[in-house]
């Protein structure tokens, strides 16, 4: 049998779906949960990759969450072709949100989700201009 | 106890007949049926009784103490469960209940209502005095401490670190019982009635001291019919004032109960297993609950009151109860919590709860990567039905048990059908292959084998 050095997770963040925005997440914490990685760094990823995910169904009208884990990291890419961010250090300080008053209501739009996840990874790559979408890519050392 | 988990739930292997009732509602995964019966994996039974109710030939049960076990102490205190009030419509008042218990051949009752309001004033001191990590998560139903260190041990730095309302009770009860009797300690024994098969496992494992003050547990389904007939018998002026709890400590066992006795407002009360875990699936998979302060946890529908060693129906009971919370002329209807001036650091954890790790396939990280992505394959050829036909409760867990190695593809009947039909293709072709030497058999579907178009000859 071939070694297996990676394992391969992917999503569609489907725009009209809000229970379905987290899937991923969800999957790569059950994922490494049976691998055997300790409960803190899973958490750190979990968060991160959630609010990357939530992100990207209520600012980017969905899109689609990638996940590779290798035995020493885990590398996530979140893509939507939405809005995309305009000012990505405002977007980048704690409080600041753009989210609709409807989404606030959920308990969402706090404007943490950028800081948190910039928190919870350890790198952390956004590609995003108005118009052309958002591309947030994330890596966690697994240790 | 030579285990390392102690466990109360056990099988009757002669009663169980194989179905797969349990299976599928274990909040853990923890059984499989194997040869006809069902075993449990101990390491991730967290004693909720789930099973004991899923059961349709009651093979499943909880081990609990003899009543007849009392009789080896001088001096005995009952412990009843407040949710015990809740089981006989024939009882008059508390009083009537509480004496008609003691009446088994006790020497006092000690209610566990008093242990939870003393729980709930150490608890508001505990969450004034050390700011902790919100929310914080009860740790009284023992259950559901055990689903979080199994489950969710990311949430382990949420629990409330105190000792539950019956240990509390049964410190207070030693401590009461020396007083009034001037014997050793050792000539007192102190009883729980529990309609909960999850508090066995407290008795064994204290998470404060060495020696819990309980000595024995004893199942109330045990002891119903005998309390029943003391109630019948037991007459108005026969009644002792042993009721010391309030309000706020009898309402303890239903649902928000506890967080009741708080005053606190952001708080969120949620009953029966499977729905507790979905509450610290959302905890755990994101930060959304930061506001809330509390969160109030019991494993049974009901709370303690749909305890798997109820008697009545959860809904009955529910009615019962509240005509003996709201005792008419009671004198301990109150509108605060009775405060006692504790300590909550006497009633504090010095033992660490811990994480206990059931998922990991391998602790080696390229094995268990091996092992996952085996398992993911497994799951995609499954049929996906979750019929437990395997023993399994589900695909995954079967896909799960075959690469940890304690089960085969062919434990599914799918697969086995499959493995069975290629066969009989594979035989039906053998058979149509007949030796060159023999002519085919007309009209039998038989011919001779590897002819090929063109060199037929008729």
């Amino acid at each position: 049998m071939a070694e297996i050095s990676s394992m391969h997770i992917e999503c569609i963040i489907d725009k009209d779906d809000f229970n379905a925005a987290g899937e991923a997440s969800s999957k790569v914490k059950k994922s490494l949960n049976m691998l055997g990685i300790p409960p803190k760094t899973i958490k750190r990823i979990a968060v991160a990759m959630y609010e990357a995910e939530i992100n990207a169904f209520i600012h980017g009208g969905g899109g689609k969450a990638v996940a590779d884990i290798y035995p020493d990291r885990v590398e996530v890419l979140i893509s939507d072709e939405g809005k995309g961010i305009a000012d990505l250090d405002l977007a980048m300080q704690e409080g600041y949100s753009t989210a609709p008053e409807e989404v606030r209501m959920l308990g969402f739009g706090a404007g943490m989700g950028l800081p948190n996840i910039k928190r919870n990874s350890d790198e952390l790559d956004i590609d995003s201009a108005p118009g052309k979408g958002t591309r947030v890519k994330m890596k966690f050392k697994l240790s | 106890m030579d285990d390392k988990y102690y466990h109360s739930v056990r099988l009757e292997k002669e009663k169980c007949m194989g179905c797969t009732n349990c299976i599928k509602r274990c909040p853990t995964e923890a059984i499989r049926v194997h040869d006809g019966k069902a075993m449990i994996i101990k390491s991730r039974c967290i004693d909720c009784g789930e099973c004991i109710r899923a059961c349709p030939h009651s093979a499943k049960r909880a081990v609990t103490d003899d009543l007849d076990m009392i009789r080896q102490y001088k001096y005995r205190v009952a412990l009843p469960a407040p949710a015990l009030y809740s089981q006989y419509r024939t009882a008059r008042s508390r009083n009537h209940f509480l004496t008609a218990l003691k009446k088994l051949g006790f020497d006092d009752v000690f209610e566990v209502a008093v242990g939870a309001e003393v729980v709930s004033e150490s608890t508001r001191e505990y969450l004034k005095d050390r700011k902790p990590q919100i929310p914080v998560i009860s740790t009284a139903c023992p259950a559901i401490l055990r689903l979080i260190q199994v489950k969710y041990p990311n949430l382990l730095d949420n629990l409330l670190p105190l000792q539950a309302p019956v240990e509390v009770a049964a410190g207070m009860a030693r401590s009461r019982a020396l007083k009034k009797s001037g014997l050793n300690t050792r000539d007192i024994g102190i009883f729980f009635i529990t309609p909960c098969a999850a508090k066995m496992y407290t008795k064994y494992h204290p998470l404060r001291g060495d020696v819990s003050d309980i000595d024995g547990i004893i199942s109330f389904q045990d002891i119903y019919m005998l309390l029943r007939a003391q109630i019948k018998a037991l007459g108005e002026d026969e009644e002792e004032d042993l009721a010391e709890a309030t309000t706020f400590g009898v309402r303890w066992p239903n649902p928000g109960g506890e967080s009741l006795a708080l005053s606190i407002n952001k708080f969120i009360a949620v009953d029966g297993i499977h729905d507790a875990a979905e509450i610290f699936d959302t905890i755990e998979n994101s930060d959304k609950f930061d506001d809330i302060d509390f969160i109030e946890a019991l494993a049974c529908k009901g709370g303690c009151l749909g305890g798997p060693l109820m008697v009545k129906n959860v809904y009955v009971s529910q009615v019962i109860m509240k005509s003996m919370r709201d005792e008419k002329g009671g004198k301990y209807r109150a509108e605060k919590l009775p405060l006692r001036d504790v300590d909550y650091r006497d009633y504090m954890w010095d033992k660490e709860v811990n994480h206990i790790p059931i998922h990991a396939l391998d602790s080696d990280i390229m094995r268990a990567m091996q092992k996952l992505d085996e398992m993911e394959k497994l799951i995609d050829e499954m049929p996906g039905l979750d019929c437990g036909a395997c023993g399994a409760p589900s695909c995954k867990a079967l896909a799960e048990d075959i690469v940890r190695g304690e089960a085969k593809t062919t434990d599914c009947v799918f697969k086995l059908r499959e493995r069975v039909r290629n066969l009989a293709n594979e035989m039906f072709e053998l058979e149509s292959m007949l030796p060159p030497v023999m002519a085919p058999v007309r009209g039998s579907g038989t011919q001779r084998g590897k002819k090929e178009e063109g060199h037929e000859t008729e």
